[in-house]
């Protein structure tokens, strides 16, 4: 039998039915549509703050598809992936929302 | 599916429902202010609750103390950024819809006088 690799580092015994993964996946689906209909507000919101508000929830939508690809699928090790990407989500919002204004403290 | 793969799948619908909530706040409200309030609250509630599922389905494990840091980390940085965009907001002076102004408007105004 025939393991990834990412598995045999580690991964643990739990194997979801196809129904229930199919049920991830489509949710998994459902999020990626959500992040494609907010780049609306991307490209058509007003103000900065508009856009950093709508980037944010499209980063934090990828999060939320990546753990729940990698669950359906059982690559765990996409997990990690997720991590990073949440730390970076959150300091691009910071660090764009502190550097539009004249260095005023925003936290 | 096992009784708990249907829970997972309760905690996965109800966090997609609120993620659409979200969605349709971001899109339809009037004015960023507004549009805070949606993205911070219903979008970490949606996303902590799709982690929740996939936590549970995977019992006690090194990947679900990931996911499980991945949500504390969720629920403690959106909210933060939320905040963090509406006091730059503030600081640029966007103005909210309706008719009454904004406390920091009249603030500004009196201060150049």
């Amino acid at each position: 039998m025939v393991v990834s690799p990412l598995v045999a580092a580690g991964g643990p015994d739990v194997t979801v039915s196809s129904t229930f993964s199919s049920i991830l996946l489509a949710a998994a689906g459902a999020f990626a549509l959500f992040a494609v209909v907010l780049l609306y507000r991307v490209v058509r919101g007003p103000t900065t703050q508009d856009r950093i508000v709508a980037i944010n929830v499209v980063g934090t939508n990828t999060v939320i598809v990546i753990a729940l690809v990698s669950v359906a699928l059982g690559e765990y090790g996409y997990l990690d992936v997720a991590l990073v990407y949440a730390l970076l989500n959150f300091v691009m919002s910071i660090a764009v929302s502190k550097f539009t204004v004249e260095w005023g403290g925003v936290i | 599916m096992t009784p708990l793969e249907i829970v997972a799948t309760a905690f996965v619908v109800v966090g997609t429902f609120f993620g659409l909530v979200a969605t349709v706040g971001i899109i339809r409200l009037p004015d960023l202010y507004s549009r805070l309030h949606a993205a911070s609250k219903s979008d970490t509630l949606g996303s902590v609750l799709s982690l929740v599922g996939l936590a549970i389905v995977l019992g006690l494990s090194t990947e679900s103390m990931k996911l499980v840091f991945l949500l504390v980390f969720l629920f403690v940085t959106s909210p933060t950024a939320a905040h963090a965009i509406a006091r730059a907001a503030k600081e640029q002076e966007v103005e909210p819809v309706g008719e009454v102004e904004a406390p920091w408007m009249n603030d500004t105004e009196e201060g150049d006088q």
